[in-house]
Formats: structure tokens, C-alpha cells, sequence
């Protein structure tokens, strides 16, 4: 380590050595807030529900360990363990891919110059920014059975409706559908991508003769496919966490006709607060944890697809 | 292409004429095509608009013509005063507002500042491990709030912070959150350096650069954040769902939320409630949209 240099000793490397010091203790006070905060609110909390999750533990009594116990009750015996992960599958499967092409689809009528972007933009994100609890409470009293606005609509072109909510076959669908209307961020990215794609590219497409088809095909998607990208990683990551909509929903009916809208959020959330087994809702978190992680990695792995202008992500 | 600008001292005749030479130039085969564009996006709109219109319609029906057939799709009366039953009569929704303004105003401020010390710091520190440790940042945006979830409760649990609004609002301070401090770093590096190189010849320190300058200039972004952090905040039901217990500790959503049974509550008066407390944002959001349009693209995109 350095000491006291004399000052006829002093180099311009040790005014330098000196200098890199200072910028590392202040950079490192700079995120100091963030840094602290990663290791009590993140890193701390990940490493402690991994280690809860081999207890029993109720929060209040004795914390035991029991080792894998709780991984092997719930891939062995808990059914509402399959069912929740299997609804959630469902809603995951159904949602990402329709909001995904409902966004592009929005953003690609908007990049058309018709008049009237900002209001349409507008009207799309509107709902993204309403309280999901209002939401809930809107869409519970419109897929009302007989008096819904849906149901009613449906009725005056000669349909009957089903129950949507109450109905084991059609709560789930009604769900990704009400998802819909949160295709607002998405759109907006993008939105942004496709206004990134150089106007040369489509002419240079043109000049070989393509038509709109191959135009969107062969120019659109890939340059959009970084953004593409994007919006399908993040789009599975929280619809697997899928909870506020559900549970207000839930609060009415249980968790829906027959469980089929028991999410796995929901039924984490049960175990934790509920029934206050706190080891076993560890477990289940981690589940969650490693699938999301798995399949954000398969996502990476298989994404050759992907093309980025500039050479590396 | 899109945005068109148009001229604002265009008299009307200036735009008569400009678009009647437009309409020259256009073939009927695009002016067919932009017909249908906006024939499709007036009708996702109605699948956008449609059920804000209905909840404000159900919310000033009369009682008795809720349940009608055919619908009324503009009532005869409108009964304002279910917002005033519900608001004051049926559930403290006075104090519902209050925490929620404290835990939204509170957290805007301290999301915003250390958001912005941390941001500068990852986008103008010179320290070792930097880059590593942006990546972890950015790592978290992708980890699920139930890994964290219980040993946080237990965590403020011992602090002796349940039923308070301590769990929601002192996490904001310590960074703000992933997603501000990737989007201020972003806007941050966009500033010229000069403007921090001439500073530190004048002898300015690293907090004063940051007060005096960059804060000033970052005004859109910081701006951006704040109005990401309200709406997060105002809208937040699983955070004030688990650590607020007593009603009177109750956020707007909560109270919003515990207006199930039908005997106490009629719908129209839930829809009132609804709407009342979705007001806030909504004029937020018409007010600042500029920003958010901008601010999702701002992070969505780059990195």
C-alpha cells in the first residue's frame, strides 16, 4: 500500500493511482443506496426463501428443517400445486402470444401515417395506467352472466353467452381477452422499434419487386426482431406472476368454477399469508423462480432469430 | 411520417389547400388503404374506450335502470350523488386517500433523488467493477417479486413495521428501483461530457455536478420517473394487500377492492368508486403522456 511520499517523489502515477482511488470511493457512494438495497431487499431475501424453503415454518413457532420435503410434497401430492402451475401455463401460453401480436398489429396500423396518432396512442395506453382494482371491479360487473354488458350485446345479435366468469371452460379465455386491453407499453416499444426501421430498406424491397407480404416478412420483423425479443422475455415474466386482476375476481368466487382460476401466484400467496406455511410457500416460489429462469434462457439459447444491426446485443 | 407538425399559423384555408393537394397526389388505392387503418383502429379504440364509458355510465344510472334491457347507453338522469354516498358513507375513503397520497408522495421523492445519485453513478463513475455491477441491476429487473416476498415480510415483520406504510416507502429510497435507474443512466449519458469536464476544472464537486447540472437538464426524464413512480404507487395493490392491516391504514385500491357484497354496496356505487379513484390517473396520464411514451421507449430499447 501506498504511504506518505515525499513531495520531490511524488509521480504524475501516483497522482494517478490517487485519482482512480477517489473515483472508485465515489463512484461506490454514488450507488451506495442502490448497492445497499440489492444486498437487504434482494440478495439477502433470495438466499434466506431458499433456505426456508427446506423448513416448516409458521412464522410464529419454531422454524424446522426437513429438507426437500416440501419440492416433493408438491410435485407428488399437492393437486392445487399442478393445478395452479397448469392454469398459469394456460393463461401464459394464451396471453403472451396475443398481446404480442395485438400490439404489433396496433403498432403497425399506427406507423401507417394515418392522422390521429397521438389520440389512438392515447386511447391504447389509457387502460395500462387505470388501477388493475378497477378495473377488475369494471370487468367482473360487464362479464355478468345475464345483465353483463357483454353477455347482453351478444344476446341482441341472437348468441347466448356463456357464463364467463362462472364458467369452468370460459373464465380463463375471458381473462387472457380482459389482458388485452394492457397491451399498452408493448405497443409503444413497439411503436419506437418500427420507427427505427430506415426507410431505404423497405424502397431497396420494393425495387425487387416485393409485395406488402414479403415487405413485412423479409424487412419488418426482422428489424424488429431485437424488440420482438424484448417484449416476449418480460411479457412471460409477468404474466407468470399474473395476481392483482385474479384475486379481486377470486374474492367473489373463490378461486373461480372448479379452481380454473387458481393462479399460482394466488395459491403462493394462500400458503404464505393464509395458511401460514411460510417453508413450503418458499418452495414454491423457487419453482417459480427456476422455471421462469429456465425458460428466459431457452428463450436466449433459441434466438438466433433475433437480428441485431449492430453486431452484438 | 406520422406526427405531422402542422404549421400552427395555418389558417384554415392553408390546410383546405394542402389537403386537397394531397388528395391529388394520393392514389385511391392508399386512400382506401388508410380508410380501413383507421376503420380497424377506431374499433380497437371502442375495445379500449368502451368499458371506461361504460363504468362512467353505470356509476351515474339510477339503481333501478342497472339491470335493464335493452341497455341505456345514455341515462335519462344522472345520479351523482353515488359518488358522494359512496365516498362519504360508505367506507373512509377520505382516509383511504390520504395514505395513499403519503405513500405515492413520499416514494416519488425518494425514488426519484436516489434514482438519480445511483444513475449518475453508473453512468459517469469510473470505478472498478462497474459494468458487473450493472449487469446485476439489470439481472433483478428479471426476478419475481415471490422469491423475495417472504423474507421480506419477516424482515419487517421484526422491524415491528407491519401495519404501517414503512414497508412502502423506505425501499424506495434506496435506489428507486432497477427500471428509474436504468432510465436516468440512459438519459444521463446523453449529455454531453464537456459540460461535467468544464465544471471539474472550475473545481466542482461530484454532488454539485449532479445538483447544478444534470438535474437541471434532465428535467423530461426525471419527469418521466416521477409520474412511472405515482402510477405505480396509486395503482399498487399487493404491497398495501400485505402489510396493511387495520382500515384506517387502508390504501384506495384496498378499500376499493373490499366493496364486494352487494347488500352494502350497489353496483353503480362500485362503479363510482372505481372511477373516483381511477380520476387521478387518468389526468395524470392526459397530462404527461408526452413523457410516457417517451420514457418506455427510453428504456425499452437500448441495452
Amino acid at each position: 500500500m501506498e504511504t506518505q511520499v515525499s513531495p520531490q517523489l511524488a509521480t504524475s502515477a501516483d497522482r494517478a493511482k490517487r485519482r482512480a482511488r477517489r473515483q472508485n470511493l465515489e463512484g461506490y457512494a454514488l450507488i451506495s443506496p442502490w448497492l445497499l438495497g440489492f444486498f437487504l431487499f434482494t440478495a439477502g431475501p433470495m438466499i434466506a426463501s431458499f433456505v426456508f424453503s427446506f423448513t416448516h415454518w409458521d412464522i410464529v413457532g419454531k422454524m424446522s428443517f426437513i429438507g426437500i420435503a416440501n419440492y416433493r410434497r408438491a410435485f407428488t401430492e399437492d393437486r392445487f400445486f399442478v393445478q395452479s402451475l397448469g392454469n398459469t401455463l394456460y393463461y401464459v401460453g394464451g396471453s403472451v402470444p396475443l398481446r404480442i401480436a395485438f400490439a404489433l398489429g396496433l403498432a403497425l396500423l399506427l406507423n401507417r401515417g394515418v392522422p390521429g396518432l397521438r389520440f389512438f396512442r392515447t386511447i391504447f395506453y389509457l387502460p395500462s395506467v387505470t388501477s388493475m382494482v378497477a378495473m377488475a371491479v369494471l370487468w367482473q360487473w360487464v362479464l355478468q352472466p345475464r345483465t353483463g354488458l357483454v353477455n347482453v350485446l351478444l344476446a341482441s345479435v341472437g348468441i347466448q353467452g356463456p357464463a364467463w366468469l362462472s364458467s369452468p371452460v370460459w373464465a380463463k379465455p375471458a381473462l387472457i381477452v380482459v389482458g388485452l386491453e394492457y397491451i399498452g407499453p408493448q405497443m409503444i416499444i413497439f411503436l419506437a422499434g418500427l420507427k427505427g426501421i430506415p426507410e431505404q430498406l423497405y424502397e431497396a424491397a420494393e425495387l425487387d419487386g416485393a409485395g406488402t407480404w414479403a415487405k413485412f416478412l423479409h424487412v419488418t420483423l426482422p428489424m424488429l426482431s431485437p424488440t420482438l425479443f424484448f417484449n416476449l422475455v418480460t411479457s412471460v415474466i409477468s404474466a407468470f406472476q399474473v395476481f392483482t386482476f385474479v384475486y379481486i375476481l377470486g374474492s367473489q368466487m373463490g378461486h373461480g368454477p372448479m379452481n380454473s382460476l387458481l393462479m399460482y401466484a394466488i395459491y403462493l400467496y394462500e400458503q404464505a399469508f393464509r395458511i401460514m406455511k411460510m417453508g413450503y410457500a418458499s418452495a414454491l416460489a423457487w419453482v417459480l423462480f427456476v422455471i421462469i429462469l429456465v425458460l428466459s434462457l431457452l428463450q436466449l439459447r433459441f434466438s438466433s432469430w433475433v437480428y441485431y444491426e449492430g453486431g452484438a446485443a | 411520417m406520422s406526427d405531422r407538425t402542422m404549421n400552427t399559423s395555418s389558417t384554415v384555408g392553408h390546410r383546405a389547400q394542402a389537403f386537397g393537394q394531397w388528395l391529388a397526389r394520393t392514389s385511391i388505392r392508399r386512400i382506401i388503404g388508410m380508410t380501413l387503418t383507421l376503420l380497424l383502429l377506431l374499433g380497437a379504440a371502442v375495445f379500449f374506450v368502451g368499458p371506461f364509458y361504460w363504468l362512467f355510465l353505470t356509476a351515474v344510472k339510477p339503481k333501478d335502470q342497472l339491470f335493464t334491457i335493452p341497455l341505456v347507453w345514455w341515462p335519462r338522469e344522472f345520479v351523482w350523488e353515488n359518488f358522494y354516498i359512496l365516498w362519504f358513507t360508505k367506507a373512509p375513503f377520505g382516509s383511504y386517500l390520504l395514505n395513499t397520497v403519503k405513500i405515492t408522495g413520499i416514494n416519488i421523492i425518494g425514488q426519484t433523488l436516489s434514482a438519480s445519485i445511483v444513475a449518475y453513478g453508473f453512468a459517469r463513475g469510473r470505478f472498478w467493477g462497474k459494468d458487473a455491477w450493472f449487469v446485476v441491476l439489470l439481472a433483478t429487473m428479471m426476478i419475481p417479486a415471490q422469491v423475495t416476498l417472504i423474507p421480506l415480510f419477516v424482515i419487517f415483520r421484526n422491524l415491528g413495521w407491519l401495519d404501517s406504510i414503512y414497508p412502502l416507502i423506505v425501499p424506495g429510497f434506496f435506489g428507486g428501483g432497477a427500471y428509474f435507474i436504468f432510465l436516468l443512466r440512459q438519459f444521463f449519458m446523453t449529455l454531453p461530457i464537456e459540460l461535467e469536464e468544464a465544471a471539474r476544472m472550475d473545481g466542482a464537486t461530484t454532488m454539485r455536478i449532479l445538483l447544478t447540472i444534470y438535474l437541471p437538464l434532465s428535467v423530461p426524464a426525471l419527469t418521466a420517473v416521477a409520474v412511472f413512480a405515482f402510477m405505480h404507487h396509486w395503482n399498487d395493490f399487493f404491497g398495501p394487500l400485505l402489510y396493511l392491516n387495520r382500515r384506517a391504514n387502508w390504501t384506495l385500491t384496498l378499500g376499493l377492492a373490499a366493496l364486494q357484497d352487494p347488500q352494502i354496496v350497489d353496483y353503480n356505487e362500485r362503479m363510482a368508486g372505481a372511477f373516483l379513484v381511477s380520476l387521478p390517473c387518468l389526468v395524470v396520464f392526459f397530462m404527461a403522456q408526452r413523457f410516457f411514451t417517451e420514457g418506455v421507449v427510453m428504456s425499452g430499447l437500448k441495452g
